[in-house]
């Protein structure tokens, strides 16, 4: 049942992440991957959230499963994050390229501890 | 036929939607222009490649505090063939409109994750382990990277090492 729930977690922040995609793609006219940032960080302060439920004893297997691994898994992504870095450095924004490694791995590492430490705040 | 039909239901003022014009609900703004076919395949393509992540790490488990190495080997591969996909969508003829949505966005971003990849940087930390938690980032970053570059070259050669026999057996 709990692995219905991952799988049902998965589709939802794979759909999650592609709308999210669109919408940044129209809003934002610059060459920079801003959709998939925001995904990345999103999906590492929930899932730093839920880890850190599960750290400090409130942990369901239901909520680490679906919303966890399916979830935060599947809205945040590494493919499309490398491709896109790939991208950048070969089409002549190689600044832009180590930029964007940079921000996605500093705000999304923020992001995870930010969600851990709300965790802690509520149930520590 | 249809334009005098229509004016004449505006000059007619039937009812307050003439004089305000129906704005539809938000849901249905929301789902106007939808493809749902797309919708369908990326989450398809998402359940898909999350149970692939899932299975990979269930058999590679690793202890608390130790290195997350399953989550690498989901990372560095996911790169390597989206590295892949998008030579073959973009260098060959004729990919179906569903290809991308259901292998790229669907599939290989449902398998590789970011969240496990910094929330796992975070919990080593916390773990007192920071030289693997730096070795982690780092080796990360570096091998999906040189994995994007290894697919599209790997990719590209093959597909040009097929066209030249295709052309020499041709002629």
């Amino acid at each position: 049942m709990t692995v219905v729930l991952m799988l049902l977690g998965g589709a939802v922040g794979a759909n999650l992440r592609y709308l999210i995609d669109r919408r940044a793609q129209r809003w934002r006219g610059s060459p920079f991957p801003w959709g998939t940032l925001t995904v990345n960080v999103l999906g590492s302060v929930v899932l730093g959230f839920v880890a850190g439920g599960a750290l400090y004893g409130v942990d369901a297997e239901a909520v680490r499963l679906g919303v966890g691994v399916g979830l935060c898994g599947a809205l945040t992504t590494y493919s499309t994050f490398g491709y896109e870095t790939f991208r950048l450095a070969t089409e002549g924004a190689r600044a832009l390229s180590l930029v964007n490694v940079a921000t996605n791995v500093l705000a999304g590492m923020a992001a995870a501890a930010g969600g851990i430490l709300l965790a802690a705040a509520i149930w520590a | 036929m249809g334009v005098p039909d229509a004016a004449a239901g505006v000059a007619g003022g039937l009812g307050p939607s003439a004089c305000e014009p129906d704005r539809p609900p938000w849901w249905r703004r929301w789902a106007a222009g939808k493809r749902w076919d797309v919708l369908a395949a990326v989450g398809l393509g998402g359940a898909a490649g999350t149970g692939a992540r899932y299975g990979i790490a269930v058999g590679m488990p690793h202890p608390a505090g130790g290195f997350p190495f399953s989550t690498l080997l989901v990372n560095v591969l996911g790169c390597f063939l989206i590295g892949v996909l998008m030579v073959v969508v973009a260098e060959t003829v004729a990919s179906h409109r569903l290809v991308r949505p259901f292998l790229g966005v669907g599939l290989l971003g449902g398998f590789t994750t970011f969240s496990t990849y910094t929330v796992d940087t975070a919990e080593l930390v916390m773990a007192e382990r920071a030289g693997t938690a730096l070795a982690y980032l780092a080796s990360t970053v570096l091998a999906a990277l040189a994995a994007v570059v290894a697919g599209v070259l790997v990719t590209r050669w093959i597909l040009r090492a097929a066209r030249r026999m295709s052309r020499r057996r041709a002629t």
